[in-house]
């Protein structure tokens, strides 16, 4: 059959659209909490495997009243930072360095490559040999955990600078330390950022197995004394605790790399 | 600031060994305070002779002198660069003041310095936009800008204007022509488009197809202070003539090339 007609143009690419669904998003959340809730209400579950969500937030209230989580997380805070601050600081000098002079690179390169593979909770016996089982042992496999990460990011953001803004930066005067200055770490900002949120988990990680394997305080030593004395409870909340630091800190590295790369996001 | 382009060949060799000339024995001079434009087909090796004047690429032969005098501090040269190169983490204010920056100029110097050329270039109101908030015209007047806070004693300028429409290029070429007038710096300005050359320049190089000669230098002989009335003038017209035929048998052997 053949005529004319009006035909209204239809949006084909509806479909491939992705809208953000909130209320989604919290309710699958919601849904989780509830369905433990319920679990351990119908009793199908032992306490002792699984105590419940209002049990775990009763302690934590508790805990935090008593003051003894704070004891625990100023302790662990500590550390992460102090590592973290040292392993970043110098992962990031490193890639910069690496990434900029040929020297460094030849030298940098292999040496990272022959270091990089090692576990390196499995250095926390020959650190503590060397720093004794006190704060700096556990300060520094955080800090190794996070370097390489750093370093390696660094390097590979400032590889990827424009050699064209180099260029332009050196017709208008710019020398060594001016170029790495206001062209090669502007350029590795975006990669630095990715490694720091890489670090964080990698950081965490390693204080948990650190503090677990030689500490008196911590989270990590909250949660494996609370399991050998099967308080299960107490052992949720350091875990509830954990998911927490780590939710956060990836939160607050994103408001940093919001501020520090503005011309990314606007 | 005379320049002195003695013999100046540029071969480029990729990782593999292979190479390619990019420019044959180019010899020229730009006299002090004079204006000279380069104009040559595509890939002849503009950009290439401009990257070498400014000492950021290395030559294979020959050499680039600057004869001269200098006031204290001036750089010998400012780069437009074709492809903008603005610094995207930098506003436009920032972005103007970077020279000024690596000169040592104090802040109040800078900035009124900065505003100055903000408002030259017609970018008021966007100082503190960064380059990816801009358009192509736009962000090609910031690199305008940029270069010529610095008053370097030798311009190099590449394809400046080629982002612009008809009437802010015209505005833009008589801007630029005042500029020099009261700087006296001397002008390198390379171009693909003919009018242009001849409208603004003391001197026309042409260059040949890849690998760039110089096949002729054309000197325009119109008065100065120049205006759009001379485009009628047979001056204009015979300048102009005369350089389309030295660029037509080049462009017309460069497409059979490509077609071959
Ligand atoms: N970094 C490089 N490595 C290898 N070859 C290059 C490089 N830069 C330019 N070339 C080659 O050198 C030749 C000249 O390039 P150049 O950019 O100087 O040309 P141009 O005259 O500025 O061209 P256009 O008018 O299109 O800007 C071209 O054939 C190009 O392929
Ligand atoms: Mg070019």
């Amino acid at each position: 059959m053949s005529g004319s007609s009006r035909v209204a143009v239809q949006d084909r690419a509806a479909f491939l659209r992705r809208p953000e669904h909130r209320l989604l998003r919290v309710a699958a959340l919601a849904g989780l909490v509830v369905v433990w809730e319920a679990l351990t209400r119908v009793g199908w579950i032992p306490a002792l495997f699984l105590p419940s969500p209002v049990g775990v937030l009763t302690e934590l209230g508790e805990m935090a009243a008593s003051g003894q989580l704070f004891v625990h997380l100023g302790a662990s805070l500590r550390r992460l930072l102090l590592g973290f601050a040292a392993g970043g600081g110098a992962g990031v000098a490193v890639g910069v360095m690496t990434g900029f002079f040929s020297r460094a690179d030849a030298v940098g390169q292999p040496l990272i490559a022959a270091t990089f593979p090692i576990p390196k909770i499995a250095l926390l016996p020959l650190l503590i040999l060397w720093l004794g089982i006190g704060e700096p042992s556990k300060v520094a496999v955080i800090a190794l955990g996070v370097f390489f990460p750093m370093a390696i990011n660094t390097y590979a953001g400032v590889r990827e600078a424009d050699p064209l803004l180099v260029r332009a930066a050196v017709a208008f005067g710019a020398g060594r330390w001016s170029v790495i200055r206001k062209v090669i770490v502007p350029s590795a900002l975006p990669m630095i950022f990715a490694g720091l949120k890489l670090g964080a988990g990698t950081a965490l990680l390693l204080l948990v197995a650190a503090e677990m394997i030689a500490a008196d305080s911590g989270i990590g030593f909250l949660v494996l004394h609370a399991g050998n004395i099967m308080d299960t409870t107490k052992l949720m909340v350091g875990i509830v605790v954990l998911s927490l630091l780590g939710l956060l800190s990836h939160w607050a590295l994103a408001c940093c790399e919001r501020l520090a790369v503005p011309w990314r996001h606007t | 600031m005379r320049v002195i382009v003695d013999r100046l060949s540029k071969t480029y060799r990729d990782r593999t060994g292979r190479e390619l000339a990019a420019l044959v024995d180019i010899a020229l001079r730009v006299e002090p305070e004079e204006f000279v434009a380069v104009l040559g087909p595509s890939g002849c090796g503009k950009s290439t002779l401009l990257g070498i004047m400014a000492g950021l690429l290395p030559a294979t032969a020959g050499q680039v002198f600057f004869e001269g005098e200098r006031r204290d501090g001036q750089p010998l040269t400012a780069t437009v660069f074709q492809e903008f190169a603005l610094f995207p983490w930098r506003s436009v204010r920032r972005n103007v003041e970077f020279g000024l920056e690596e000169l040592g100029a104090a802040p109040e110097e800078r900035k009124e310095c900065v505003a100055r050329f903000i408002a030259m270039t017609g970018l008021e109101g966007f100082e503190d936009k960064f380059p990816h908030q801009l358009s192509g015209g736009m962000r090609q007047r910031v690199g305008i800008a940029r270069a010529l806070a610095v008053d370097p004693a030798v311009l190099l300028m590449d394809e400046p204007f080629s982002a612009l429409d008809a009437q802010t290029r015209t505005l833009m070429m008589e801007e630029l022509l005042g500029i020099w007038e009261r700087a006296r710096t001397s002008i390198v300005y390379v171009t693909h488009n003919i009018q242009e050359a001849v409208y603004m320049a003391d001197r026309v190089v042409v260059l040949s197809r890849r690998p760039g000669r110089v096949l002729d230098v054309v000197p325009i002989e119109l008065k100065r202070p120049r205006h759009e009335g001379q485009m009628g003038e047979p001056a204009f017209v015979h300048a102009q003539e005369r350089i389309w035929g030295l660029i037509k048998t080049q462009a017309q052997a460069a497409l059979r090339e490509g077609r071959a």
